[in-house]
């Protein structure tokens, strides 16, 4: 086998991704400068126009690359947008996992308690929780509580959820040996319960981390005065596409550094697993 | 001689959740365990062994009947019986070292002491380099020898062993056999080892008690004279088939009532 198709099978999987994405980004700028147009005018004619669309529209890679260096670096406006919607993203996210996590934990643990909350949670569950915006502006306004309440309630689903199912799919022959050696019921939660529930934990963590980035978006929807919710709203509004386009990115890339940090975790504290 | 362990008519009926009808499981226990012996428990397979054996531990109430351990009544688990579980059942996300000190963790032993009694047993069950193991890194073997420290670690007066070598190869199994056997005679333990192999059980034990089929009842209690220490291969001489014959026949009848059960139903 040649030594350059030997490179090519070792690094598959980063070619093959990069490569799409190299090509994406070329048929997009393509369109914005209307290269597809001019190369295809001779085969086409006008019809061949179509594929020339106003930046208004899309947009160009380029576009959005110089927006976004005149916003990070330039203005600097970006920063305080960041700031603005991290401070509630953070808030409500602290405070999903700081009453879903137990309240999950709980309800596993204790046959009543898991009765007395399922109608909530099965409630909750089928609905779309931006659905309760209104209300939620309505009880507290349009501030930074309007934006942590619902970034909190669109979080805190699969952390409870997650929680109490990872209590309840607890081995039971491990909880047997707990029983066996005399373990308080403390003893079982701390030294079994909670060990076995950590994987199921870390997955609520990485779902609440995607669904709290719906609340960012949302929740600055109404009446926000900063935010990169706010800016994605406002320069929606102005067809400011490329401005659209950074914001979207920056909230793509905050997620992906988030849940490939919580990957880390799950990594490291993951080492008793099985390989698979 | 008051007995190290002693089961006096041990009924257990359970509920069956589907048919709301009662099921009973043992109809009337009695047994007793003296002082280091090794008494295996065979039986056909659902005549309630490994459940009488969770009576015993104190995880399952019995519905009747009560269990002494040194004359005294016992309802609960507690550190003068430990169990070495069917499956291994070691916790996956502790080291080996973190399994066997499980039990005094539990105990609340300093965790000192913990590691250094643990680090014993350890090494009694020879696997001294293992410490900082994993248990998906184990062998079935390795990780039944874990199971056994554990026990042992919290020092019981009884040990209460549930088909430990079941899930393992014959061959490993055979050594395992073995090698209990040494551990037994250092560690001087009362053990009731519960087994569905009539071989393994007689080459263990002191006594052979035969279950009959559900409901669980002692059928009878057979002697084993062979002397100490037994090699492996005192399982091919002519005395052993003797036993072997002498059980699976009292056996051997409720195995195929249990089937014709089957078959009617």
């Amino acid at each position: 086998m040649p030594a350059a198709v030997r490179a090519y099978l070792a690094h598959e999987r980063v070619i093959l991704g990069t490569l799409m994405v190299l090509l994406l980004l070329i048929a997009w700028e393509g369109l914005e400068r209307g290269w597809w147009a001019d190369a295809l005018r001779p085969l086409l004619g006008d019809s061949a126009q179509r594929l020339r669309l106003k930046p208004i529209f899309i947009s160009s890679p380029t576009l959005i690359a110089a927006a976004a260096f005149r916003m990070f670096f330039v203005t600097g406006e970006i920063w305080r947008d960041l700031a603005w919607s991290s401070a509630g993203y953070l808030l409500g996210l602290v405070l999903a996992v700081a009453i879903g996590i137990p309240l999950g934990l709980a309800g596993g643990w204790y046959r009543r308690l898991s009765y007395a909350v399922q109608p909530f949670l099965a409630a909750l569950n089928a609905t779309p929780q931006v659905a309760f915006l209104p209300l939620i502006i309505i009880w507290v306004g349009t501030g930074l509580s309007e934006r942590v309440l619902i970034i909190f309630l669109l979080a805190v689903l699969p952390l409870a959820i997650n929680a109490h199912a990872a209590v309840r799919t607890t081995d039971p022959r491990l909880i047997k040996v707990a029983g066996s050696f005399g373990a308080s019921e403390w003893q079982l939660f701390r030294t079994i319960i909670l060990p076995s529930s950590v994987p199921f934990l870390l997955a609520g963590l990485r779902l609440a981390i995607g669904r709290g980035m719906i609340g960012v978006v949302v929740g600055e929807i109404y009446g926000s005065a900063a935010g990169l919710g706010a800016m994605i709203n406002q320069a929606g509004a102005r067809f400011q596409t490329d401005r659209v386009f950074v914001g979207v990115l920056t909230i793509v890339a905050a997620g992906v550094i988030l849940v490939e940090v919580v990957q880390r975790i799950e990594r490291r504290v993951e080492i008793w697993r099985t390989p698979a | 001689m008051i007995a190290k362990l002693e089961a006096q008519d041990v009924r257990l009926d359970y509920l069956q959740p589907r048919s709301n009808s009662q099921l009973r499981a043992l109809a009337g226990i009695d047994l007793k365990v003296m002082d280091g012996e090794f008494v295996s428990i065979v039986g056909p397979s659902g005549c309630g062994k490994t459940t009488f054996l969770s009576v015993v531990d104190g995880l399952i109430p019995a519905s009747a009947g009560r269990i002494l351990v040194d004359g005294r009544v016992v309802t609960k688990p507690g550190p003068d019986r430990a169990v070495v579980f069917q499956d291994a059942s070691l916790l996956p996300w502790r080291t080996v070292l973190g399994n066997v000190r499980y039990g005094l963790e539990c105990l609340k032993v300093g965790a000192r002491e913990a590691k250094e009694r643990a680090t014993h047993f350890i090494n009694l069950v020879g696997l001294s380099g293992f410490e900082d193991h994993y248990p998906y890194e184990l062998s079935g073997g390795m990780q039944q020898r874990v199971n056994l420290a554990r026990a042992l670690v919290v020092d019981p007066k009884i040990l209460l062993m549930d088909e430990p070598f079941a899930s393992l190869d014959a061959q490993t199994r055979e050594v395992m056999q073995e090698e209990l056997l040494q551990i037994w005679l250092k560690a001087k333990k009362t053990v009731l080892f519960v087994t569905h192999q009539i071989d393994e059980a007689i080459y263990l034990s002191d006594r052979v008690i035969v279950f009959s089929g559900r409901p669980g009842r002692v059928k009878q209690s057979i002697p084993v004279t062979i002397e100490r220490p037994r090699r492996l291969a005192v399982k091919r001489e002519a005395h052993f088939h003797g036993i072997e014959d002498a059980i699976w026949s009292l056996i051997e009848e409720d195995v195929r009532a249990e089937r014709n059960q089957v078959t009617l139903t």
